[in-house]
């Protein structure tokens, strides 16, 4: 760690890890509703188990992208950050909103939650994801001013590389695609349409630009390879994914009332989509083949090939999988959707969260990289959260095609609840894989405390630079 | 990457095309709205729609339910239930109000919502309206 000031990001990454273990287990619960409709009802009905499921995993996520930021900015700008306090204080605040919204989301009704929080007044609440109540939206806009702010301030008054610019123009979408979340129209055409503005234009657009800034800054620092590769590769990187996502975004635009021509631009367009992530998988193995020094941090390496390859199969292959209007008229919907969103979600932005807070945590703890020990563990829960996550997106799949062949396909097509039950034994094998992730979480956090051989800058021969 | 294709062709090509292509989705999203009127039946949006759009959001029916192919994938997809259940309001409203409060052992259930006959008879009107859309289409068949 070159500056005081980015020991900031350890409380977000430790928030980060927390939640993502709160996300979890509900996703457990959720898993087990499937098999066993009654579990935990009336006390937590599946939409409850589900937003807490999705919103946890957001929150965790802009966590991570914000401690990534409070690290990566101030090193990228050769300079300290502008306010350690400000950024301190933001944590709590966001910390706070975000726990009273989850205790909120259990402990009472969503209809009263609703009401006491003013949903009359300026109604954003009830819709997939964006289930906050609109304080906490203020709340999100208000952290997110604050965080731009700072960030802004630092690199004004320092070095601006590609990195830090290309991660500035990806927070700063971030924050303004939010906006959209406030505009909820009574006609719910206009509603859906503008809702994705936020949706995919966040996890289809400028996520696509965080994404690529973390992995560049951690290729750079840990294969040492010359900042002018590594920055035409980003650029290249970011461009496709503009290029294809913005007008992929028409792949949402199939059924909604949107008109016909959205079927051929959403198709062609979202096909495109996967070459952003095939780029980003070759960008970090090559970079790695390439590189010039032996970075001890071993297990950094593995989770930058990892979120290269996992974010092309899961967003890439399983979103081309149905991304096809003729072949999304019959998945749409379905548990086919279900599988694409995990693996992609997992793949593109958990772990590049992961990536980071595995470069980044043991420079704030004060060593160039973990043991060897420690390391090894950190790569187990890598291994065994990674195919377990295969496997869940195998049997969401499985159970996918089985689905869209029973209810949609056949000659005599079943009801949704009849089908539901004659494939209960994919969601059985995914809650069994769901198990295995939460036993591979496990052991990764256990690695943030396991002993081991100091690793020294001496004995790792090269230093960080 | 060949050493002709420079970092200053890279940033342009990020530039220029992102901003070429954020025009063209604009230009075409302003395009859409002017002709959904044709295809969403906007002018039926009356009081009781509106109401039920607004108790569908309050009750957080997309955390089980599609609408139109989005939301989870827990329940069965309501952009059709009012075909499914025959145009026949009276039958949605009735399946709303008869769930049970403790739910079905082993089974999946709807909460019991304790809506007033004014809010099933907007909920009812919401997805009458929504089943008009012209949507593509979508879904395949009655079953959703």
């Amino acid at each position: 760690m070159k500056f005081q000031s980015q020991a900031v990001a350890m409380p977000y990454f430790i928030a980060a890890i927390g939640l993502f273990l709160g996300q979890i287990l509900f996703g457990l619960i959720m898993g087990l509703q499937y098999v066993m409709g009654d579990f935990l009802f009336p006390e937590i009905p599946f939409n409850v188990a589900r937003m807490v499921h999705t919103n946890l995993l957001i929150v965790w996520v802009l966590f991570g992208f914000m401690g990534s930021a409070y690290y990566l900015i101030p090193e990228e700008s050769q300079t300290e950050l502008f306010s350690p306090k400000l950024a301190l204080a933001l944590f709590w605040i966001f910390l706070v909103a975000g726990a009273l919204t989850i205790v909120g989301y259990l402990a009472v009704p969503y209809a009263t939650l609703a009401e006491i929080t003013g949903n009359d007044l300026l109604p954003t609440m009830g819709r997939e994801f964006l289930e906050q109540p609109t304080i906490t939206k203020i709340g999100i806009v208000i952290v997110a001013l604050g965080f731009l702010f700072n960030l802004g301030m630092t690199v004004l008054k320092g070095r601006k590389t590609v990195i830090s610019m290309v991660l500035m123009i990806g927070l700063v979408g971030l924050a303004v695609m939010f906006l959209f979340s406030f505009y909820n129209p009574h006609n719910l055409v206009l509603d859906k349409m503008f809702w994705w503005y936020t949706v995919h234009l966040w996890v289809e657009g400028v996520w696509e630009l965080i994404l690529g800034a973390i992995l560049a800054f951690v290729l750079i620092k840990i294969t040492g390879v010359d900042r002018e590769v590594i920055e035409k590769w980003l650029y290249m990187i970011i461009a496709m994914a503009l290029i294809t996502g913005i007008l992929g975004t028409g792949h949402h635009y199939f059924w909604i009332g949107t008109p016909d021509y959205w079927q051929l631009l959403g198709s062609v367009f979202s096909a495109l989509e996967p070459i952003p992530f095939f780029m980003m998988t070759l960008f970090a193995f090559n970079m790695i083949n390439k590189r010039r020094r032996e970075h001890p941090n071993k297990a950094a390496a593995l989770w930058a090939m990892g979120t290269g390859v996992m974010a092309f199969l899961g967003a890439g292959v399983w979103g081309f999988l149905h991304t096809l209007s003729p072949v999304n008229y019959y998945t749409h919907g379905t548990q086919i959707t279900a599988a694409h969103g995990h693996m992609a979600f997992y793949g593109a932005y958990a772990m590049i969260v992961m990536t980071m807070i595995s470069y980044a945590m043991p420079n704030i703890r004060g060593r160039i990289a973990n043991s060897r020990q420690a390391q090894v563990i950190e790569m187990w829960g890598f291994w065994l959260m990674t195919v377990s996550m295969v496997f869940i997106t195998l049997f969401l799949t499985g159970a996918g095609i089985l689905q869209v062949w029973l209810q949609r396909f056949s000659d005599n097509p079943q009801g949704f609840m009849a089908v539901q039950s004659q494939i209960e034994v994919f969601y059985w094998m995914r809650e069994l894989s769901g198990v295995i992730f939460l036993i591979g979480l496990a052991v990764y956090i256990y690695s943030f405390f396991a002993k081991g051989d100091e690793v020294t800058v001496d004995n790792a021969a090269t230093a960080s630079a | 990457m060949s050493e002709t294709f420079t970092k200053t062709m890279a940033r342009n090509i990020f530039y220029g095309g992102s901003l070429f292509f954020i025009l063209v989705f604009l230009g075409l999203s302003f395009h859409t709205t002017r002709v959904l009127p044709e295809r969403d039946h906007r002018e039926n949006i009356n009081e009781d729609v509106i109401l039920g759009k607004k108790l569908w959001e309050d009750n957080n029916c997309i955390g089980c339910h599609t609408l139109m192919g989005e939301g989870a994938y827990f329940a069965p997809e309501l952009a059709n239930v009012y075909d499914r259940f025959g145009k026949n309001k009276e039958a949605i409203k009735a399946f709303i109000k008869s769930r049970p409060a403790n739910g079905i052992p082993g089974r999946r259930s709807m909460p019991q919502f304790n809506f007033s006959e004014e809010e099933l008879e907007a909920l009812a009107e919401f997805l009458k309206w929504t089943s008009e859309i012209d949507d593509g289409n979508w879904p395949p068949n009655i079953q959703g």
